[in-house]
């Protein structure tokens, strides 16, 4: 082989990384909107997961039917209030991304901020399911640091908005199998009928280390742990400690508590 | 190598050279993504590919490559084709990129496609060094396959998530094995298979 010049491999590599670079954002803007798509889909089917309404036979092109007895509306968090849908739509809402904008969300101070989120957004988009008109379940979006990745999930509240009727996980990034298996489905069958607010109105659900020996009235407020996995089964118990306390929905739950009972 | 044919560049790497039970190459994925056949099935696909389409295009402009800078071009042409089968996956079956996560994105580290790049494409023409990746493609996915079926056979009683044996928890009379649930089962599977394939095929045992 003859001797290479100097210059050979700078330009060679600088040739061959415009070409894959090309390749790349070719593959990654020409199959945006498909995987859009789907990452919506797999949204609203989380929804619906948390929400009880999904079965395993449900098929993809039903769940857009399914989805029509969910609204999705937009909150102020702080107020609890409802925002028009001419303010803001809540079909083009980002929530994840708001939260890098500071017009649309604010630093958290370290010692309020137990779920791990740096910034909290001002509005938050949460889904009503409705039955013939009536109120039948709020599914709110949640998400806090495990041990390892931010656990980003849906929590679906029945009427009486302190009975949890479900949740679902789809995002983590948690260790496969231990702290992973906070998205099986049998784990989080064991959430439904949990209690989230004692009498008094405070934040009491525990998620205990291993199973939970608690019996009558206060295992209601106990979710088993997942063996292995303390710390993220920590971070799932601290976020729901965040985001149901004033910080998070107590307003609006508050508020929709008494809207709702004004309705009947 | 200059007599090798097609048909052995192909079938080689299927038994007689595997690339995981002889090379020992790959093991990291082998254990991972062995659970389930449908997720074996689809990371052989991907890894088939990627072995297949980077020795070709390494192959192809393998006269331009200063050695001084190989290694680096190479992993640069192999993450280019990872990141093309994630995406093409992203966009066409979410459900199975969700499952096999960041094994995809790892087969950039897969030992075989780097291999088989600097051991066959750098020195061979573009079709024989894809043929070579398509084989050793598939060798690999032999080994996952065969792996994937016995685990999840006795983990979790189903083939291609069609139940074959009724399990207890569904009512039925099989008890399944929590240990082939587990990726530490198929560090004793993969041995078995060498020792197996060592012992039909004498060729493959190390003189010392």
């Amino acid at each position: 082989m003859a001797k290479e010049s100097f210059f050979k491999p700078f330009y060679s590599v600088l040739v061959l990384a415009f070409a894959c670079s090309f390749l790349v954002s070719l593959a990654s803007v020409g199959l945006r909107p498909l995987q859009e798509s789907n990452r919506a889909l797999e949204r609203k089917k989380n929804i619906l997961l948390a929400a009880g309404l999904l079965h395993g036979d449900t098929k993809d092109k039903d769940i857009d039917t399914l989805f029509a007895q969910v609204e999705p509306r937009i909150i102020d968090l702080a107020t609890g209030a409802f925002v028009s849908p001419e303010t803001i739509d809540p079909k083009t809402f980002n929530q994840p991304a708001s939260t890098n904008d500071p017009q649309l969300s604010r630093p958290l101070p370290k010692d309020k901020d137990i779920a791990g989120l740096r910034r909290l957004e001002k509005y938050a988009l949460v889904y009503l399911v409705k039955d013939k008109g009536k109120l039948k379940q709020v599914v709110l979006p949640v998400r806090g640091k495990g041990l390892w990745s931010t656990m980003y999930g849906y929590v679906a509240l029945d009427s009486d908005l302190r009975t949890i009727d479900g949740i679902a996980f789809y995002e983590h990034g948690e260790t496969p199998g231990l702290g992973g298996e906070i998205e099986n489905p049998a784990w989080e069958a064991g959430w439904q009928g949990k209690k989230l607010y004692d009498d008094q109105g405070k934040v009491a659900l525990k998620v205990t280390k291993g199973a939970s020996k608690t019996k009558g009235e206060a295992a209601s407020y106990e979710v088993d742990g997942l063996s292995g996995a303390t710390l993220t089964g920590n971070g799932v118990q601290r976020l729901f400690h965040f985001w149901f306390a004033g910080q998070g929905f107590k307003p609006f739950l508050k508020r929709l508590r008494s809207e709702e009972g004004k309705n009947g | 190598m200059a007599e090798t044919t097609t048909r052995e560049l192909l079938l080689r790497p299927i038994f007689h050279r595997n690339p995981i039970a002889l090379l020992v190459l790959g093991i990291c994925s082998a254990l991972a993504v062995t659970g389930k056949m449908d997720t074996a099935f689809v990371m052989s696909v991907c890894v088939t590919v990627v072995v297949a389409c980077s020795s070709f295009v390494i192959s192809l402009v393998r006269h331009h490559i200063p050695s001084s800078v190989r290694i680096g071009i190479q992993i640069m042409v192999i993450a280019t084709m990872v990141i093309l089968v994630d995406q093409v996956l992203k966009a066409f079956l979410f459900d199975l990129s969700k499952q096999l996560s960041i094994y995809v994105g790892l087969i950039i580290t897969n030992c075989i496609v780097m291999g088989r790049a600097e051991g066959f494409a750098m020195n061979n023409p573009p079709k024989a060094s894809f043929i070579d990746g398509l084989g050793n493609g598939l060798g690999y996915g032999f080994i996952l396959m065969t792996v994937a079926f016995i685990r999840e056979l006795f983990g979790s009683g189903s083939l291609f998530g069609v139940e074959i044996l009724k399990l207890t928890s569904n009512g039925g009379w099989y008890v399944r094995n929590g240990l082939f649930l587990l990726p530490a089962s198929a560090f004793f599977l993969i041995a078995l298979l060498i020792w197996f394939m060592r012992t039909v095929d004498p060729d493959q045992q190390e003189n010392n």
